[in-house]
């Protein structure tokens, strides 16, 4: 298969590789996909009081276009808010990078990918929240959960 | 190359020359030039049909099919140069034995053995022959790819017409106990077919000495031209029959009709001359050391590599590796110069993983992450040290990338983790 030149772009200079800490409070985790699949997508955000994704990293086991998109979703998602990183769609990734049919599947990982870190990061939130009023955290949290990172 | 194409290349500077280093040899193998050399005349001079009886055109053509058809006979150790049918490659051959055979013994019975990790040639026509009434029974391989004796005997019925299971494996290079096989086909009286398509000029094939009944082969595999190949069809001991599959004028004995492509059956003798003359010549064990050399110098550097089949039973040529957490179209993507392939599913248009690697019981985790590599004649041993270099590098950059080997490195299993993925 011939790959764009972007995808090529971001599968040899990847932007914004790297891990945060998954316990920090501000920090969201999005970890989607499978092993079995040939694809999972780990994308982290930090997002500040103001609701702003102030850092994006990401590392992904994936085809060259999988790569190339959680890239391109480090880029686009850094110094947006929340609800406007929320409203990027797979189909825009699919435009920038030029991704052929069969390789869809590897920009709606992306968009995924940014929606379970943000619900991290608000279920985070909404626990910090219930904690400060006096109830016990949520018993129930599993260690290992790709849905949200818990 | 004429010389007008290499003022052309060159003339294109020394960026149209980047290196590229190829090493998928089971998928083909260039043309060997003394297979092309051999071949030309009978494009032009000596264009004759082989079926022309009445002029010297036909009986040139006619004579060197008959010389072709001899030297390949006796390169697999056949009886008779007529056991020898011409088809357009082991693709052909292997429908025409399978279809062949269910259709001609059909009175005796409707039952066919095969193993899941069949080439599709034999996979897609027992299939197919499913679909019209026959029953067929699928082996299941071990986790070294190895079929099991006994489980082979024991599906035998008296209803059973054919075994087919072929010689070595294109993806990983697996060669199987063909003659035992062929000693329960012979004890309980069945024909026995196997495709040979990787086997030939690999290891030593001898239809009479092993037992074989009817044999594949094609000759773009051993650095002949694409698109002619053979079946050998045995004819004492016991004499085979096929169903006709192709009909017409009536060549081949009737069994594959159609005006013989004269060059590429010329083409085709060179070659198998060629790879015979590897087994002996010492071309074989510079193959077999260098893929050895790949393997300790990939291993030997990068932890978590799973090597796929049976190392012991195996083509010299063949290597297949699983690259633990790193998915296998990013790892070619990143090694774009050297031409290899893999069975993730991100490379098929099916995107599901290698179906081999399925059937002898890899995970599907491992099979996204295969890699094979299939070295050749052209291969040189500096070459090999480039794809180590290249392959270690690539590997290492991209699990850095991979959210799968952090979580290995930090202890967490994979196994039990809750994944997304449907
Ligand atoms: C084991 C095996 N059988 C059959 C074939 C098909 O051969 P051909 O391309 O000559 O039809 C191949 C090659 O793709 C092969 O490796
Ligand atoms: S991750 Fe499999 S095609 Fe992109």
């Amino acid at each position: 298969m011939a790959y764009s030149r972007k995808v090529i772009e971001h599968y040899e200079n990847p932007k914004n590789v790297g891990s945060m800490d998954k316990d920090d409070p501000d920090v969201g985790t999005g970890l989607v996909g499978a092993p079995e699949c040939g694809d999972v997508m780990k994308l982290q955000l930090r997002i500040n009081d103001d609701g702003l994704i102030e850092d994006a990293r990401f590392k992904t086991f994936g085809c060259g276009s999988a790569i190339a998109s959680s890239s391109l979703a480090t880029e686009w998602v850094k110094g947006k808010t929340v609800d406007e990183a929320l409203s990027i769609r797979n189909t825009e990734i699919v435009k920038e990078l030029a991704l052929p049919p069969v390789k869809i599947h590897c920009s709606v990982l992306a968009e995924d990918a940014i929606k379970a870190a943000i619900e991290d990061y608000r279920r985070k939130r909404a626990r910090a929240k219930a904690g400060e009023s006096g109830k016990a955290p949520d018993p129930v949290e599993t260690s290992n959960s790709a849905r949200g990172g818990e | 190359m004429t010389p007008e194409t290499r003022t052309e290349a060159e003339s294109a500077g020394p960026r149209a020359r980047r290196r590229r280093i190829y090493m998928d040899n089971h998928a083909t193998t260039p043309c060997d030039p003394r297979v092309v050399e051999a071949m030309l005349p009978f494009f032009t001079e000596k264009f004759g049909n082989a079926a022309s009886r009445n002029h010297e055109f036909g009986w040139e053509a006619e004579e060197a099919v008959t010389d072709a058809r001899a030297r390949i006979a006796q390169a697999i150790h056949a009886a008779d140069p007529r056991e020898i049918v011409f088809t357009s490659g082991a693709t052909e051959s292997d429908n025409l034995a399978l279809k062949g055979v269910a259709e001609m013994f059909r009175e005796k019975g409707n039952h066919i053995i095969t193993v899941p990790t069949e080439h599709k040639a034999v996979v897609d026509t027992a299939r197919y022959l499913e679909s019209r009434g026959f029953e067929v029974t699928w082996l299941s391989p071990g986790s070294d790819g190895l079929v099991d004796l006994d489980e082979l005997r024991a599906a035998v019925t008296d209803r059973t017409i054919l075994i087919s299971v072929m010689f070595a494996n294109n993806e990983i290079g697996v060669i199987q106990p063909i003659r035992e096989i062929a000693e329960i086909a012979a004890e309980k009286g069945v024909l026995f077919h196997s495709d040979a398509a990787q086997a030939v000029g690999k290891v030593p094939v001898d239809v009479q000495e092993m037992g074989i009944h009817l044999l594949s082969f094609s000759a773009h595999k051993i650095y002949g031209p694409k698109g002619i190949g053979a079946l050998y069809i045995r004819r004492r001991q016991p004499r085979v029959r096929v169903a006709i599959q192709m009909h017409g004028g009536g060549h081949e004995r009737g069994n594959r009709s159609g005006t013989l492509a004269v060059p590429l059956i010329v083409g085709f003798a060179k070659a198998v001359d060629l790879a015979v003359d590897d087994l002996t010549n010492g071309e074989i064990d510079r193959i077999r050391a260098m893929r050895d050399r790949l393997l300790h110098g990939i291993t030997s550097r990068l932890p978590e590599c799973h090597v796929n089949g049976s190392l012991e039973h195996r083509l010299p040529n063949n290597l297949n590796i699983s690259f633990a957490y790193v998915e296998g179209e990013s790892l070619l993507m990143g090694i774009n110069d050297i031409a290899v392939s893999s069975g993730s599913a991100c490379t098929s248009a099916s995107l599901e993983p290698s179906y081999v690697l399925k059937a002898m019981g890899v995970g599907d985790d491992l099979a996204h992450t295969s890699i094979r590599f299939g070295l050749g004649r052209f291969n040189t041993e500096e070459e090999v040290d480039y794809v180590i270099e290249r392959v270690v590098q690539t590997v290492n950059r991209l699990r850095e990338l991979s959210p799968l080997w952090e979580m290995v490195q930090e202890g967490i299993d994979l196994s039990k983790m809750d994944w997304t993925g449907d």
